[in-house]
This record gives structure tokens, C-alpha cells and sequence, in this order.
């Protein structure tokens, strides 16, 4: 059941992308200020946003794990980690280029783009200390112990970020150049391209679960042909 | 007579791999249960369920009718469980000052004359000769007068004149009505003290009952009728 | 309390051995020193970075001190003892940010000594103020320090774990200090808008005071 899910959505995903690509190259115009970079927004944006709500997804799993000792909990989350951990260094890379081809710079302490980079740095030592861990029970005690210290202090994070750039302004990463609205032909693409991404990454966490409880499985079983032995 | 320690249906898991199986042992108080089994039958891990040092997935866990973790057993593990870079005397106050024994520093120096540590007692642990550690981690496993006592291997390497210190000690705490589960391979010394025998195979128990006077004579007995 | 029994201990551990003390002290002296050569400061460059420089000598100095909290538990099984005594994991986890805070404030005051000298800095203008920046700041480094001890101890490569996780979850503390400690180094008075970071800073060590005592037992016990 899950798989047909994980497939389906890979297949709708692909469909959406292909379709809005279409859209995106050949039938939106160039935005009037920023010229044809600015389609990277319908990357980056909804990379940010999925990737930053995937970390609060997993630590609902990491609570639900605490509480039930059910280990897909703790697959799922680990999962969820990693993925938002790959969406967060899209969304990281897509600015830089994006503000290489805008400032002429590769990287800019933009509050948004700095947030996510420590994001980065702090689910990337979840990972880390996952791999450091052979024991799956103690894995998934830690790891959900981690995760909620994590995503606690990213609020704390993306708070202090943003009142220091408030303190020490630099250059902001904001596509939204005409003022804050959005052409309704670019909103469509924009919504769709959103909705592909969070089917690729649906996708991929469904798949990712599955090989983590994998792993498992073969780890005990090896264990137990070890004390048979 | 009421049950010190009760296991009911206890499994823990590591991964998917089950340690324990449906475990249920009653204990009760003031016996003395020789835990026997091969290595990896899962003895460890049911000692440090009983301390309140591992959780369980499945099943019950009490000890005189509350959580294991609430206890103050007498625990002995394979490690001896004191500072290298502390006295002895330091050493013993600071866990009578944890478990809050009555009038910590006399009860110290009590224990230390009766494990034999007294003139050494300002010495640091780091210096010690291994008999001296062995007798200095008898003295903090007892010193608090536990109710229970958990030890896991305990007469493993000792030295002839800890093994009867160990002894005298397990004697005395049962003829106050200490209940004591202890592990071993050294089924003489074990089975001479013990009321009470449990062997533990691949995370089961497949024997509990006492103590009989053929396991005294014939120590390997168990293991024969049961593999 | 006896979070305080163990944090008594440790620090009897320490003030025999004293090696977490050498260790972070020299340390942080090293630092300081590399840092003159690497970029041969002035008056102005040390006003505006002095903060910074400082934070950063004690958070990697600091990671010496905590790296040894909980590992020095671990020879002869002395973790499991505490455990299974009437201490819980929540005191133990306090016990250890208490002696690691204390160690900490030590090297933090032999850093700012060795500071004023090698870069002719009156560091002492506004000591009530700092002196409680700095404490309530080297309480959240301790605190985390203690709690990923904890979390790492029976875990291999626990020493370069320890570093790659802390740093980044510490990032929000040390802006808000940084800032705070340049502004009371360099004498300016502060503003409404300076006290948001000492809201982060409070709220910082609150946050992660509770949630550690509230996980202790999570982290602790297997």
C-alpha cells in the first residue's frame, strides 16, 4: 500500500513538473526586473518551505516514537530529517545562484538563507549521530531526543537571525521586486510547482521509511544468527 | 511470604531482536535466586531491568510492588563502580551522602574496617592492588543495607580471600531478609548461599524452582537436563 | 540537593587531577596567542571583534571541559552506579552542568586576564554587567554541554560528535552574547532593542534547562 503511494505520487510528481517546466520556459514571460532568473523562485521557495515544515513533521514522530516505542516513528522521522535536510541545501543552493546572478555574489548573509544554513548544520549532526549508533533501539531514543532539541532551538534560531540582521542590514533575498504581488499566470505555476515538490518529497520519505525498517530487520537478524551460532 | 521481585511477561528488545522472552520470575523476599545461563542467555539484561538501568518493551516489572527505577538495590555490575581518582574514603561518602545512609561518615568507617581498607583508606583508588578495588566495591555494593541486592557475576575474578568476604556479606544480608538475585558461573560458591535457581537460555527462563541438595552435589546438573 | 553531591564531586575530581583545567586553560592561551599573529590586531579591530574572539575561545575551550563530564563516568561503570542510586538522571545531568559551569567561569576569568594583557584591553568598565552576561551565557553552554554528554556518552567517536552537534544549536546564544559583550566591552550604553538579546538569552537557558531535565531520563536510561 505504501509503495503504490510512494509511486503514485513519484509519477504525479514527475507529470507536475514536466507540465510546469513546459509552462515555466515557454509560456511565462521574463519578470520585468530580474529577467529569466527569477523562475528559480518556484524552486527555492517551495524547497524552503518543505524542507523547514519536514523538521516539525519529524519531531511529531519523534514525540510519537517517545511515547509508543513503535518503531516506525522512528524511521519515519529520520526519514523526514533527511529529506528536508536535501530540500534545505536546494533551497540554500538555488539562492546562491540566485544571488550570484542578481548582487554578483555567491552568498549573502541573508537572514532567511543564514537560518537555513544552521538548520543545515544542526539536522546534518542528527545524521551524523544516527550513523554513529548500531543499536536501533538506543538509535531511535537518541535520535528522537536530538530532533526536539533541534527543532526547538531552529525557532530560537531563526528568531535571533533575523533581529541581528534587523541590527546589521545587508543584502535581503526577496524575489517579490514588484512590490509583493504575483502575476496570477505565475501564482498557477508557483502552486503547482509547490505541490510537485511536496509529492517528490512525500515520496521519497515513504521510500526512505521503508529502507530504514529494512535495515533493521537485517540487523536483527544477523544478531540473531550471531547468538545461534 | 510477599514477592520482592516480580517479572511478569517480560520482553526487551533490541531492534527487533528479542533479549527477553515472555519473562516471568517471582522472588521472594528474603531468597537468594542464583540467575545461571551461558553468556548472551540474557542474565545481564534482566539484572539491569531489576536496577532500573534498562527499560522493557512489554510486560511488568516490580520491586515490592513499585517500578525498579524507584529502587535503591545493591548493585553490582562487571565494573566495580568506584573513582579512580578519589580515596576510598571519598569514595564511600559520597555514594552514603547519595543514598542517604544515616550518619554517613561512621557508617564509612565501618565498612572500611570490615572490608579491610582501613589503613588504606586515604589512598586513591588509582593505586589500589586489585583485591583492594574488589573489596572497595563489595563495601559500596552493601554499604547502604539494601533490601535488595542485584549482582552480576560478582565472585567472578575475585581472589580467594574477597570470594569469603562475599560470602559472609551474602549471608549475613539474608539472615537480615535481604532478597538477593545474583548471576554467576561459579555455581559452587553461588548455589552453596542460594534458596532459589533460575536458568535463563536465549532470552527464556526454562527452569525456576529451589535449590535442591543434587544441585549442590552435582553443580552442572541443570545445564545437562536442559540443552 | 543532590545534584550538588555530584557536581561537589566532580570538581574534587577535577581540582586533584586538574585536567580539564591544563587542558581548556592552555587552550584557550593558545588561541588567543594565534590569533595575534594570524591577524596582528589593533585597538579598533579588537573593539569591534573583541566579543566575538572571546565567545569563540571559550565555547572551543569549553568543549574540552564537557567532553570530560561525562566521560569520566564511564571507567569502572561508575555511570550505572549513579544511576541505579536515589539519584535521578535529571540531578545527574544537573550535577554535571553545575561543575562544568563552575570550570568553565574558571577558564572564562584566566581568558579574560590573558586577553587584557596580550591586547592592552580594560575589559573591567562595566564588571557588573558583564559578570552576569557572562553567567547567564556560560550557563546555556553548560547546560547544552551536559545534556549532549549525556546523549553521547556511550556512543563512539563521542569527542568529534559532540563539537558538530553543539555548535550549531549554541549559534542563537553566542549572537545574542557577542553582541552584548562588545556593547559592555567597548563601554556603549544599551539600547531597548539591545535587551531583545538578553530575552534570547534568558529564554535560551530556560528552554533548555527544562527540556533537559524533562528528556534526562529518556537520554540516560536504555
Amino acid at each position: 500500500m505504501r509503495e503504490k503511494v510512494a509511486i503514485g505520487s513519484a509519477v504525479a510528481a514527475a507529470g507536475l513538473l514536466t507540465y510546469n517546466l513546459y509552462r515555466m520556459f515557454m509560456v511565462l514571460p521574463d519578470e520585468a526586473l530580474q529577467g529569466a532568473i527569477y523562475r528559480i523562485l518556484f524552486f527555492h521557495a517551495p524547497a524552503a518551505l518543505v524542507g523547514m515544515v519536514g523538521y516539525f513533521v519529524a519531531l511529531t514522530f519523534s514525540i510519537l516514537y517517545l511515547s509508543s516505542k513503535n518503531f516506525l516513528y522512528d524511521s519515519l522521522a529520520a526519514s523526514l530529517v533527511e529529506v528536508s535536510l536535501v530540500f534545505s541545501v536546494v533551497n540554500i543552493v538555488t539562492g546562491s545562484i540566485w544571488a550570484r546572478i542578481i548582487w554578483g555574489i555567491w552568498w549573502t548573509w541573508d537572514y532567511r538563507l543564514t537560518s537555513a544554513l544552521v538548520c543545515i548544520l544542526i539536522f546534518f549532526g542528527y545524521l551524523i549521530m544516527r550513523r554513529a549508533i548500531d543499536e536501533p533501539t538506543q538509535r531511535a531514543r537518541l535520535s528522537a531526543a536530538l530532533c526536539i532539541f533541534g527543532c526547538v532551538d531552529v525557532v530560537i534560531v531563526y528568531k535571533s537571525i533575523e533581529w541581528f540582521r534587523n541590527q546589521h542590514p545587508g543584502p535581503v533575498l526577496d524575489f517579490r521586486t514588484g512590490g509583493g504581488h504575483m502575476d496570477p499566470a505565475m501564482q498557477t505555476v508557483f502552486g503547482l510547482s509547490f505541490l510537485a515538490i511536496l509529492l517528490i518529497a512525500l515520496s521519497l520519505v515513504l521510500i526512505r521509511t521503508r529502507q530504514e525498517a529494512l535495515a533493521r530487520e537485517i540487523d536483527s537478524l544477523r544478531r540473531l544468527a550471531h547468538t545461534a551460532a | 511470604m510477599t514477592r520482592a521481585i516480580e517479572l511478569a511477561g517480560v520482553w526487551k528488545f533490541f531492534g527487533d531482536y528479542a533479549a527477553l522472552r515472555d519473562l516471568t520470575l517471582n522472588v521472594e523476599e528474603g531468597s537468594c535466586c542464583a540467575l545461571l545461563g551461558r553468556n548472551g542467555a540474557g542474565k545481564t539484561t534482566l539484572l539491569r531491568i531489576l536496577a532500573g538501568l534498562s527499560s522493557f518493551e512489554k510486560g511488568k516489572a516490580q520491586i515490592f510492588g513499585d517500578s525498579p527505577r524507584k529502587g535503591w538495590p545493591g548493585y553490582l555490575g562487571h565494573g566495580i563502580g568506584v573513582y579512580e581518582d578519589l580515596s576510598a574514603r571519598e569514595n564511600l561518602r559520597f555514594f552514603a551522602r547519595l543514598s542517604e545512609v544515616a550518619e554517613p561518615n561512621q557508617a564509612v568507617e565501618k565498612w572500611l574496617e570490615r572490608v579491610d581498607l582501613k589503613s588504606a583508606a586515604d589512598m586513591l583508588v588509582r593505586q589500589f592492588s586489585r583485591g583492594m578495588r574488589q573489596r572497595l566495591a563489595l563495601a559500596r555494593t552493601f554499604l547502604h543495607t539494601p533490601k535488595v541486592l542485584l549482582l552480576d557475576e560478582p565472585f567472578t575474578s575475585l581472589d580467594d580471600r574477597a570470594i569469603t568476604m562475599l560470602s559472609e556479606l551474602l549471608v549475613e544480608s539474608r539472615n537480615r531478609g535481604a532478597t538477593i538475585v545474583l548471576s554467576t558461573h561459579q555455581l559452587r560458591e553461588a548455589l552453596a548461599i542460594a534458596s532459589h535457581v533460575a536458568l535463563v537460555e536465549n532470552g527464556r527462563l526454562r527452569h525456576t524452582g529451589e535449590r535442591t541438595s543434587e544441585m549442590l552435589d552435582d553443580p552442572g546438573l541443570l545445564y545437562r537436563l536442559y540443552s | 540537593m543532590r545534584a550538588l553531591l555530584v557536581a561537589r564531586k566532580d570538581l574534587a575530581v577535577e581540582l586533584r587531577t586538574k585536567e580539564s583545567l591544563n587542558a581548556a586553560g592552555a587552550f584557550a592561551v593558545v588561541i588567543l596567542l594565534l590569533f595575534s599573529f594570524a591577524f596582528d590586531p589593533g585597538p579598533e579591530m579588537i573593539h569591534e571583534i573583541g566579543g566575538g574572539l572571546l565567545w569563540l575561545v571559550f565555547v572551543f575551550a569549553g568543549a574540552l571541559v564537557f567532553n570530560r563530564g561525562f566521560a569520566r563516568e564511564l571507567p569502572n561503570d561508575c555511570l550505572d552506579t549513579l544511576l541505579v542510586s536515589p539519584l535521578s538522571a535529571a540531578d545527574l545531568i544537573l550535577g554535571k552542568a553545575i561543575s562544568n559551569f563552575l570550570l568553565l567561569v574558571v577558564v572564562e576569568l584566566i581568558s579574560l586576564f590573558v586577553f587584557g594583557i596580550f591586547y592592552s584591553v580594560r575589559w573591567a568598565v562595566r564588571p557588573w554587567e558583564l559578570a552576569l552576561l557572562f553567567l547567564l551565557a556560560t550557563w546555556g553552554i553548560s547546560i547544552l554541554g551536559s545534556v549532549f554528554g549525556a546523549l553521547t556518552v556511550n556512543l563512539r567517536l563521542r569527542e568529534l560528535m559532540v563539537p558538530v552537534i553543539i555548535y550549531p544549536l549554541l549559534i542563537p546564544l553566542l549572537i545574542a552574547t557577542i553582541e552584548l559583550t562588545n556593547l559592555l566591552l567597548t563601554n556603549q550604553p544599551l539600547t531597548a532593542s539591545d535587551f531583545l538579546w538578553v530575552k534570547i538569552i534568558v529564554v535560551f537557558d530556560l528552554v533548555f534547562t527544562a527540556l533537559a531535565v524533562l528528556l534526562a531520563d529518556t537520554i540516560l536510561v536504555g
